[in-house]
């Protein structure tokens, strides 16, 4: 897990929720950052208009944390480049 | 005065049929008809599926100087009210026109006028935009057209209110014609959904489903959009007898609530005051109500909210109440939700046969009552509750009698 990647990260949550970017951590979970349903997608859309990934439904229901979001947009990256790759 | 509610005459338009008829003989056999989304480019939005009216033409209910006038929505209130009234056997005579009533339910409005309007603007770089876009946009405009139709000029309206919408519709015209504020009153929803750029707004909400609508089942992945419209003719029950019209049920209570909880998350409590508000409206012992037409939007939150909720309200009884969520069958149709909803909860009764929740897989603890899993129930049922519970945490709930031929 690059801390770049973190970085960026927790730049687009602090940004979308309008909270202090020190207030985030690795280790932070939603519940402690008061990121509800309603925040969640507000979050997820900007994180697809960063990274330029699409993140699905079902996998967004499960992440609750920094570190499990972080994770998920790990991995789209990474398929996004194989996958550009093979072209 | 407080008079006994009679509906004489039922309309409808929706993925299940393009008439009463069409549609509960789709409804009562527990048929789907959630289909590929046609109205949109494939691959436009991530959802493939909605619940769109089966092969809509205008041209088959009106000419096109009449069509041009009417948003898709309005289109479809004025064909379900058409249908209620030819139902009703009413003629409209000049007394009449002015003691009746017509309220509308509509989430959304006139969208697939304004998003086409938009497109032009934003994408093709017109100048310009369609002249008529704001009489058909407005969310009144199928009241309005239905009021055109049958010369009536009593009190005229709509209520937006999300998913409660029509709900909040035949509930207020249900009080006027008890009330003796209206004579008759033609009330429902309509809605039309499916323009691209609602659909990306609902895509972003994260709502609704990839594949379909499975309420109460434990792989539930979220709601399927629908459209369409229902309207209901509502009558004094003294006088629908007096002229020997066909009862189809009654009207029996209404009840509403707000959550003032959170703006898309639903508390079961709210839902629960809006039920027992509707039993009380409706003067029922809970131990009276045999089925609940369900919110039901198959999405993660909505379903064990309303279990719990209707264990809340209903205690041990609430093991022997059916539930099902026709959303299954018949998609969620927003403002028009509460109609459609409320024409199945009627011809249930009427019928004695209980439409199941479609496309269930296997049981969720978390909402473990009867929900009528996949398969049509007879059942002798005199009372019923048609819920709907709407984002912005508006809450509202309608009770039926049935009138059993």
């Amino acid at each position: 897990m690059s801390q770049e990647l973190v970085d960026r990260v927790a730049q687009v949550i602090a940004k979308a929720q309008h909270i202090p970017l020190e207030t985030i951590t690795i280790d932070s979970t939603f519940e402690e950052l008061k990121i509800d349903s309603l925040d969640g997608i507000n979050i997820l859309f900007a994180l697809e208009s960063e990274f330029d990934v699409d993140i699905p439904d079902d996998a967004a229901r499960q992440i609750k944390s920094i570190r499990e979001m972080v994770s998920g947009i790990e991995k789209l990256v990474a398929a996004k480049q194989a996958s550009t790759q093979a072209q | 005065m407080t008079r006994r509610v009679a509906v004489t005459g039922i309309g409808i338009i929706s993925a299940s049929g393009r008439s009463r008829i069409q549609f509960w003989e789709s409804i009562r056999a527990g048929c789907s008809s959630i289909r590929p989304m046609t109205l949109v480019p494939e691959g436009s939005v991530r959802f493939p599926n909605g619940a769109e009216v089966p092969d809509y033409r205008s041209s088959d209910y009106m000419d096109e100087k009449e069509a041009s006038l009417l948003d898709r929505f309005a289109q479809f209130a004025l064909i379900a009210a058409r249908e209620a009234v030819v139902d009703a056997g009413l003629q409209f005579d000049e007394a009449l026109r002015e003691t009746s009533a017509v309220v509308t339910g509509s989430c959304v409005g006139g969208k697939t006028s304004e998003d086409e309007g938009f497109h032009g603007l934003y994408a093709l770089k017109s100048t310009r935009f369609p002249p008529l876009s704001i009489p058909k946009a407005m969310a009144n405009a199928g009241a309005s057209r239905i009021s055109l139709e049958y010369g009536i000029t009593g009190p005229v309206y709509t209520i937006s209110t999300a998913c409660s919408s029509a709900n909040h519709a035949i509930g207020q015209a249900f009080w006027m014609v008890r009330n003796g504020v209206a004579e008759v009153a033609i009330a429902g929803g309509s809605e039309a959904p499916f323009s691209l750029g609602l659909l990306k707004a609902w895509e972003a909400m994260r709502v609704v489903s990839p594949d379909t609508c499975r309420p109460f089942s434990r792989d539930r992945r979220g709601l399927i959009l629908g459209e369409g419209a229902a309207m209901l003719v509502l009558e004094p029950l003294e006088h629908a007898q007096a002229r020997g019209a066909h009862v189809w049920g009654e009207i029996a209570g209404f009840g509403m609530s707000s959550d003032a909880h959170h703006i898309t998350q639903p508390s079961s409590q709210g839902a629960a005051r809006a039920m027992r508000s509707a039993l009380l409206d409706a003067g029922v012992a809970r131990e009276a109500l045999g089925y609940i037409n369900a919110h039901g939007t198959g999405t993660p939150t909505n379903d064990p909210t309303e279990i719990e909720a209707i264990r809340s309200v209903f205690g041990a009884h609430a093991e022997r109440l059916m539930i099902s969520s026709t959303k299954s069958m018949h998609g969620h149709a927003l403002g028009a939700a509460g109609a459609i909803e409320a024409a199945a909860t009627l011809l249930a009764l009427h019928d004695g046969i209980i439409p199941p929740t479609a496309n269930f897989l296997e049981p969720d603890p978390a909402c473990d009552l009867d929900v009528v899993p996949n398969t049509p129930r007879n059942a002798e049922v005199q009372y019923a509750l048609s819920n709907s519970f709407a984002f912005g945490g508006l809450n509202a709930v309608l009770a039926f009698r049935g009138m059993r031929q």
